[in-house]
């Protein structure tokens, strides 16, 4: 098993300088600068890397959606954002919340200072519960859409409108998924969750409340 | 520990051990079959394609069974040639080109050049190959649905590949799966490149500093960060095209479309914005093909040269800024889109800087060879093809990057030749010399130098000869995607044709070589020792082939630089990264 370090080894024997000095070596394993046992955790590296790829396709969808308002076809039509998305962003908002106080409970109850383990479990359901309802109130603001005849491809703006809401709703249902995974690995006598699955859970969770912020914003600003 | 992300027993059933393998090693091996599959298919659909355009009305025998349609009574009809056309580019870009150098060796390499037991995320990268091996079937099914693969190459230009089954062969269901098979492919590629991240940055042996790492660990590193990004815009790209075709959508197709007279239900779309988001992937996908196949090339040709090239730092900022800038010139796929002239030249500016840092590249690997002991084998050969290949196909390249000379040549040969040569010859030389070079490691055979040797020079001489003539077709006019040359200016080329299809043949069968020796060698070649190369990095250190977790129970620890070669006062010619002997560093 690897252990990362990150700097140059610092070596003893560096050459003194002047004519004839020896040269300078390689340091002998001893000399190697220790790094402790742990490197980084492979999931907090990787969280942030999956985030970066989402973050540009989610840029991909916005230049598609800036390129076509300005099509020459002008067929760039204004529609009325359902009220209801408002209350989900509170939602999603609150979720972020609760999360956090989970994250908080869960180290402090790996960490044995004095959270239990049904604290975590508690605030980590209560996210859990609360993404579910985000998800099922952009539901309902696609059946407002629809009641109003406004369907996929009725025109670009309920086309992008559909795009978004739904790309957006399929990563929070993979965050869901992620943040039932924690639940089972925190709900047995013995816990198997490590501490960065929980990290990278949230970063995941927070970030999607934050692009969703930003979705809002062109939906309300652009459609 | 944080290594339990990489840590997992050995394997027990053999669904685990070669099919449903968690091991990179196993992996990489499935890419690399993969990638073989494809490029025997691509290549032999490039045989259809060149028989075909030198003798139009000839029969291919058996064609008539793949498309009754396309190619009735054998004869291919200028629509199936198009179809040929888009899947001979789709397996070549996607399923060769970026498998193989990168997702092959990439896979069984990188873990083990860093000292690592394995990816930081296995199951992912299991995962990773199965979505790409899902988006091979897909694709190969659209030979067999009714209509055949789509004709709309593999760019897959809207609104053509956007409208439907009105348009043409192939664009109805055979799109369709084009679409889904490319979405898929980015999925995976998605998978494999945050892997290739994540392990490289959290999962590096002890004393195995960044600039510790061997150039091809960079190339792929830099690689799946590249590919991370484009990936990312493509996926989009490929939903937004499914959903034009099956939901009705607008996003590429404009409005009052009259096709096969009937007026297409879509408004306002913009045929541009596909071309845009394809070609910003499109164009780091260039570098996608070539940067694994660069660190592959500098890994071995330091090895056969015996010293380290001239510069390790330069050469990975090289690679680096190559990286960079690849996100600021896709516009020059597009000079004849019609785009603003002042854009072109915006897009023209960064892709002539860009051929700087290749430039310096290739200075240097022919300036460190100046003065070394240049050991000569199968691998080295194809290296030095490599540089060849990448000069010849690149110096055509600055001529294109220039908008009013691109303008006149953009549909013709010229271009087919330039982007055969730079990105599909260059990195399958790559992919060869480093077949060459780790077979003995991966299989635990040593392959046939002489059978080697003479799949070289035929490849080598075979190659410039079906692409060089491309150049001289292309500036005399010869315009591309045509299935046959019936027009009188065209005539007076078709000798040159004739002469580029039977080089094609040959170069083609000249593979079968390569595909015996590697057959042979994997039963009957010599046993491999080691370290028959007497290199200097990690994968030299263990076991040929190595064993499931790599090190065994051995966690290496890295003493040295990657290429220790030639130092003055070691004990011998080189010193492996992990020898705790202390060599002189030179000055």
């Amino acid at each position: 098993m690897a252990t990362a370090i990150h700097e140059p080894p610092i070596t003893t024997e560096r050459p003194t300088g002047g004519n004839g000095s020896p040269p300078a070596f390689p340091p002998h394993e001893e000399s190697l600068r220790s790094v402790g046992d742990r490197s980084p955790e492979p999931a907090r590296t990787g969280i942030w890397i999956a985030l970066a790829a989402i973050a540009m396709s989610f840029a991909a969808f916005i230049s598609a959606l800036i390129v076509r308002q300005g099509s020459p076809a002008n067929d760039w039509q204004h529609i009325a954002i359902p009220g209801v998305l408002y209350f989900n962003t509170a939602i999603l908002i609150l979720s972020s919340l609760t999360l956090e106080v989970a994250r908080r409970q869960t180290a402090s109850f790996i960490r044995a200072q004095g959270a239990t383990r049904n604290q975590a479990l508690a605030w980590l359901v209560a996210t859990l519960g609360l993404g579910l309802f985000f998800v099922a109130g952009q539901y309902v603001a696609w059946l407002q859409l629809r009641s109003e005849g406004l369907y996929l491809a009725t025109n670009p703006n309920s086309s992008f409108f559909y795009l978004l809401t739904a790309v957006h709703a399929i990563h929070v249902l993979g965050g869901l998924g992620g943040l039932a995974r924690v639940i089972r690995r925190l709900a047995p006598a013995t816990p198997i969750l490590r501490k960065s699955t929980m990290d990278a859970t949230s970063y995941y969770w927070h970030f999607m409340g934050i692009l969703w912020i930003y979705l809002l914003f062109i939906l309300v600003l652009k459609l | 520990m944080s290594q339990e992300a990489a840590h997992h027993g050995p394997p027990t059933s053999f669904l685990r051990k070669y099919i449903f393998s968690v091991d990179h090693k196993v992996i990489g091996k499935q890419y690399y079959g993969l990638a073989l599959a494809a490029v025997f298919t691509g290549m032999i659909l490039s045989w259809v394609m060149r028989f075909h355009l030198v003798w139009p009305n000839a029969a291919i025998p058996g064609l008539q069974w793949l498309s009754k349609v396309g190619a009735p009574g054998g004869v291919m009809t200028p629509e199936y040639y198009l179809s040929l056309l888009t899947m001979h580019g789709t397996l070549m870009v996607f399923f060769v080109l970026t498998n193989a150098p990168f997702a092959a060796f990439g896979n069984y390499f990188l873990p083990i050049q860093i000292g690592a037991e394995d990816m930081a995320f296995p199951r992912f990268n299991m995962m990773s190959f199965w979505v790409t091996f899902a988006a091979f079937v897909v694709l190969m099914s659209a030979f067999f649905v009714p209509d055949g693969p789509p004709i709309s190459g593999w760019t897959a230009y809207a609104p053509l590949s956007a409208v439907g089954s009105d348009a043409g062969p192939g664009l109805g269901m055979g799109q369709n799966l084009w679409a889904i098979s490319i979405a898929l492919f980015c999925i995976a590629s998605l998978l494999g490149a945050l892997n290739f991240i994540a392990t490289t940055l959290d999962l590096r042996a002890k004393g195995m500093t960044l600039m510790r790492m061997p150039i091809s660990t960079w190339a792929w590193f830099i690689t799946s960060c590249i590919a991370l990004l484009a990936f990312a815009v493509l996926l989009p790209a490929c939903l937004l095209l499914i959903l034009d075709r099956i939901a009705g959508t607008s996003f590429f197709v404009p409005g009052g479309l009259m096709i096969s007279d009937r007026l297409q239900p879509h408004s306002g779309g913009s045929p541009l914005l596909w071309q845009h988001l394809f070609w910003f992937f499109g164009h780091p996908e260039v570098y996608i093909a070539i940067l694994p196949a660069m660190g592959i090339v500098s890994h071995i040709l330091i090895n056969s040269m015996r010293k380290p090239l001239l510069s390790h730092k330069v050469v990975i900022g090289s690679m680096l800024s190559i990286g960079f800038l690849s996100y600021m010139v896709w516009g020059h796929h597009m000079f004849l889109s019609g785009m603003n002239p002042f854009s072109a030249l915006v897009f023209s500016f960064p892709t002539l800087i860009i051929t700087i840092p290749a430039t310096i590249l290739t200075l240097i690997w022919l300036g460190s060879l100046y003065g070394s002991r240049l050991q000569i084998n199968s691998a080295s050969l194809f290296a030095l093809g490599f540089i060849s290949m990448f000069v010849s196909g690149g110096v055509s390249g600055f001529f294109l990057a220039q908008p009013s000379i691109d303008i006149y040549l953009h549909a013709t040969y010229f271009v087919v030749g330039h982007f055969h040569l730079v990105m599909g010859v260059a990195a399958i030389f790559g992919i060869f010399a480093g077949t060459y070079f780790w077979f003995p490691k991966m299989s635990g055979h040593m392959m046939n130098e002489t059978l080697g040797k003479i799949h070289f020079w035929f490849t080598f001489v075979g190659a410039y000869c079906i692409f060089m003539p491309f150049h001289y077709l292309g500036l005399a006019g010869n315009v591309r995607r045509y299935s046959s040359f019936v027009d009188d200016y065209l005539q007076p080329l078709l000798p040159v044709h004739k002469f580029i299809t039977i080089a094609a043949f040959c170069t083609g069968a000249a593979q079968l070589v390569f595909l015996f020796n590697l057959i042979y060698s994997r039963f009957k070649g010599a046993a491999a020792p080691d370290n028959p190369w007497n290199a200097t990095s990690l994968e030299w250190t263990i076991p040929s082939p190595p064993p499931w977790n790599n090190f065994g129970d051995k966690h290496p620890v890295v003493y040295h630089d990657p290429y220790q070669y030639g130092v003055e006062g070691a004990k011998e010619d080189f010193t492996m990264q992990d020898s705790p002997e202390r060599v002189p560093v030179k000055s």
